[in-house]
């Protein structure tokens, strides 16, 4: 099997252009007979839903919440990047690009980073008529911050809710094709599995949540703009609904899943205190802008309260280690510092997981009114979530999973290798490399719905006139039928242990051996074990009550099924990886200094899965990157 | 630590509901109120008793999806959602009593949840700028005072959760409708459509059958975004102003 990445010929900075220029158009009156399912409504879906729709054609989205409105964009705090150089500071289309792509660890592709770069300014444009109420300064014009992995300020923001107040922007547009009745809009609506017909994808089977029943609905094409897959680990910051079903049960209908092992974990979160925690809270990576991380130098002092620690005892690692960058080091870098030194034994807090982000220096040189002014509502949060007063006591943190690089491959089209499946935002691989950069999930998901899926759709649409399939044809049946049987063997099994209680099992076992570090040799115990768990999974849940009511649990064992399945490719993915990138640290490749070690004579590639049947193993399928304008260079923080 | 919960059972819309009990033990402190119902469940299933409905999300306090009434108050004790609720806020053997949001036009689901769809339906009935993707000017072209971008922020903070109406001796979902309409109408891009977007929430709101504002203030109180009551004194004025205009036949 090839994979066409439909890249299209020319110089970088031409490439979308010469696209738009031939791409195929739908005409208005033809656009009425066509129908399109979006699954989801985050940022990706609710603006490729209404755009779509305000073209004329016919949508119908679903999402599992009870509202579009609630879709997990909505907990994006920090900022959407956008190249409008209004900061007059030297930003440009081109260093967008570059920062994005470097940041990743040049493991994504050119043309769609130049792409998304491209379109990041209209995006600006787009959400202000929408009546986004971004910060502005006191003429009157929009305000910027700066972000990590950047010399310039390209950040738009609205206070610490950036992800709230884009997303309601994008659901009152799709709240406006609601009125329209250009959208049909399903809540409380869960796909369940795809449906393929003669190899093209036409259509879904999706679950009522709150009357159990199982339905089928067919269309022309199929976006899914379902998210990431986080949740895989059981904690991380995602929210307790994210899951990875409608993704990788897509996969099992054969679409490829790209890069799975490549996943990003947030340095700056609340730790772990307990077993009985159902997620991680993020703590803005702004804190580090004045915060200072340190541990203690001798483990003995791991115990003594922060303030007992003598200075000279204190080390700041991360100031030793990074001089240029100190406590502003990226990401993937300053996450595995921190479990470095945990594993030192030199970690503080229960269980010896986390390090102190001291501001009693940043009080004493500019005063607590100021910090607070800086930081407050974070302040605050992190009171009411720990107890701890942090202007007192230094605060504890340590990283979570946070985001996923990976996904389902997609060309420069956003569709899959399945005809008609199109993957939107978080839930395909494309923009993000190895590694995202702060402030770059917002663009993308926005950058695919409103700017790339409507001028793109149409390359496949043109060749689909008549051609959408009745809901009656068998293979709907069949797909229907194989998601009750499944529903009702969960029900049946009757088995001694919660659903929660098998995903907080294989998502601890990704976390040791799948998560900041990986080895071949972890890795492979792994694999070893999850079989077990699958085993034990499907003779031993327990699913209470029935189907044809709202039913949690129901819903949670059907998503842990999938965990189990896909921890399996996230571990081999990992394993054949032979090399270090971003957020993928393989602790066999790395320099002296521990830095990530790429192998881009070897490992310069999209690898991605193709299942085959069940009881198969997935067989790889590689995508070469040809980088043929940038060169790709060792990052360097020192 | 130790909790007496009198918990709202109700297995689907027609069925009568009551209110049953269940001992939550050994609790962390530090535990949030929905993860102390996650380990009261857990218990549950153990016992082969059907887990408590609720419906949460983000777990952060942001997507306005978990919705529980503790001890009469929607949100519970404190300013914020039911999410960033801690149980150290609670003495060691308290009883807690545990309700679903209490508003007609939020007809039962199951156990705790409900189905605030009339809040979508508000929404679509004016709640958003028309504008087309693609069409836009410069973000820069139209200059935004930092007074009313702000003010408009404060607005736009809603996160939908229905805590507002459930506070309401009315049931009335007032602050929901004026902040949208406040969020839009104070910028000069909503402009255009206000009196139009006013009167049509205002009319999709009476009949979704929520009640009317008596200046209880509730609203503004158990509110986990913010949102002050002048929102609403600012509606009216335009409801009115655009309702009169609408009835003597002048056309925007």
């Amino acid at each position: 099997m090839t994979l066409d990445s439909k890249i299209p010929a020319g110089p970088l900075e031409q490439k979308w252009t010469s696209f738009k220029n031939t791409a195929k158009l739908i005409n208005p009156a033809n656009k009425r007979k066509f129908e399109l399912i979006v699954v989801g409504s985050g940022l990706a879906g609710s603006s490729a839903a209404s755009t779509l729709a305000a073209q004329g054609f016919n949508i119908k989205c679903f999402c599992y919440q009870d509202s579009p409105r609630r879709a997990h964009s909505i907990a994006a705090q920090g900022g959407i990047n956008a190249a409008k150089n209004y900061q007059n500071d030297g930003d440009s289309t081109y260093r967008l690009f570059y920062d994005t792509i470097k940041g990743g660890d040049f493991r994504s592709r050119e043309a769609n980073v130049y792409r998304l770069a491209e379109v990041s300014a209209s995006i600006i444009d787009e959400c202000a008529a929408q009546g986004v109420p971004f910060a502005r300064e006191y003429g009157g014009q929009l305000a910027n911050r700066s972000f990590g992995g950047a010399q310039v300020s390209r950040t738009f923001y609205a206070r610490g809710q950036t992800g709230q107040q884009l997303l309601i922007g994008a659901y009152s547009a799709l709240s406006a094709q609601i009125a329209r009745k250009q959208v049909k809009m399903f809540p409380r609506t869960e796909m369940l599995d795809l449906v393929l017909v003669d190899g093209h994808a036409k259509g879904i089977v999706v679950r009522d949540m709150v009357t159990g029943e199982i339905s089928t609905h067919s269309a022309d094409a199929v976006l899914l703009c379902t998210g990431g897959y986080g949740n895989a680990f059981y904690l991380s910051t995602n929210a307790r609904g994210c899951n990875v079903t409608a993704t990788y049960r897509a996969h099992r209908r054969g679409a490829l899943f790209a890069n799975p092992c490549y996943t990003q974990i947030h340095p700056t979160c609340i730790p772990v205190s307990g077993d009985y925690q159902s997620k991680l809270t993020l703590m803005s990576e702004s804190l580090r802008n004045d915060g200072r991380v340190w541990v203690p130098k001798r483990k003995e002092d791991c115990s003594k309260a922060p303030h007992e620690v003598a200075e000279e005892d204190r080390d700041y690692y991360l100031e030793r280690k990074y001089l240029s960058y100190g406590n502003l080091a990226p990401r993937d870098i300053a996450s595995r510092a921190a479990k470095q030194v945990c594993d030192e034994g030199r970690g503080v807090g229960p269980g010896g997981r986390g390090v102190y982000l001291d501001f009693a220096e940043a009080i004493k040189r500019h005063g607590q009114h100021t910090v607070e002014e800086r930081y407050g509502n974070l302040f605050e949060m992190y009171s009411n979530i720990t107890g701890e007063n942090a202007y007192e006591r230094p605060m504890r943190i340590y990283p979570a999973v946070h985001y996923t690089m990976g996904g389902l491959w997609v060309d420069y089209h956003l569709m899959s290798n399945l005809p008609g499946l199109f993957v939107l935002g978080e839930a395909n691989f494309s923009d993000h490399g190895a590694n995202r950069l702060g402030a770059s999930a917002l663009m993308q998901g926005l950058a695919d719905g409103y700017f790339v899926i409507p001028y793109t759709i149409g390359e496949y649409l043109s060749t689909q006139f008549g051609k959408k399939s009745a809901a009656e044809a068998p293979e709907f049946a069949e797909a229907k039928d194989k998601v009750k049987k499944q529903v009702q063997q969960l029900i049946d099994i009757k088995g001694l242990r919660s659903p929660d209680s098998f995903h907080r099992e294989i998502g601890l076992l990704l976390w040791n051996y799948c998560g900041m570090d990986r080895t071949s040799a972890g890795l492979k115990e792994a694999l070893e074990k999850i079989p077990t768990i699958r085993q034990d999974f499907w003779k031993n849940v327990r699913v209470m009550g029935r189907n044809e009511s709202l039913n949690q649990s129901l819903e949670h064992a059907g998503r842990v099924a999938d965990y189990i399945d896909f921890a399996e490719l996230m571990c081999m993915d990992a394993l054949q990886r032979n090399e270090s990138c971003g957020g993928h640290f393989r602790s066999e490749y790395q320099t002296d200094e521990g830095e990530a070690l790429r192998n881009d004579d070897e490992y310069m590639y999209v690898s991605a899965w193709k299942h085959e049947g069940e009881g198969n193993l997935p067989t790889l399928v590689k995508e070469s990157l040809n980088y043929e304008f940038v060169k790709p260079a060792t990052r360097s923080y020192k | 630590m130790n909790f007496h919960l009198k918990v709202w059972r109700q297995d689907s819309p027609n069925d009568a509901g009551s209110f049953k009990s269940y001992e939550a033990v050994n609790i962390p402190a530090e535990a949030s109120f929905l993860e102390m119902l996650d380990i009261v469940n857990e218990g549950l299933v153990n016992t082969s008793i059907e887990p408590i409905e609720f419906d949460s999300d983000c777990r952060e306090g942001i997507c306005g999806m978990c919705s529980l009434t503790i001890n009469g108050i929607p949100h519970g004790p404190g300013r914020g959602t039911t999410c960033q609720l801690y149980m150290r806020k609670f003495r060691d053997g308290d009883s807690i009593t545990i309700e679903p949001f209490r508003v007609g036009a939020f007809p039962m689901v199951k156990d705790l949840a409900t189905d605030r769809g009339a809040f979508d339906r508000i929404i679509v009935a004016g709640g958003f700028i028309t504008e087309r993707a693609g069409s836009a000017p410069d973000a820069n072209a139209m200059l935004i005072p930092k007074g009313i971008a702000d003010e408009a922020m404060d607005a736009a903070a809603c996160i939908g959760c229905g805590a507002c109406a459930a506070a309401c001796p009315n049931s009335s979902a007032m602050l929901f409708v004026s902040a949208k309409v406040g969020h839009l109408g104070l910028l000069p891009q909503g402009k255009p459509e206000q009196k139009r977007r006013v009167v049509s929430m205002v009319n999709q709101m009476d009949s979704e059958g929520f009640g009317n504002c008596s200046n209880f203030y509730e609203c503004e109180a158990v509110c986990p975004a913010g949102i002050p009551v002048s929102f609403i004194a600012r509606m009216n004025r335009q409801y009115t102003a655009a309702s009169f205009e609408k009835s003597a036949g002048i056309t925007e």
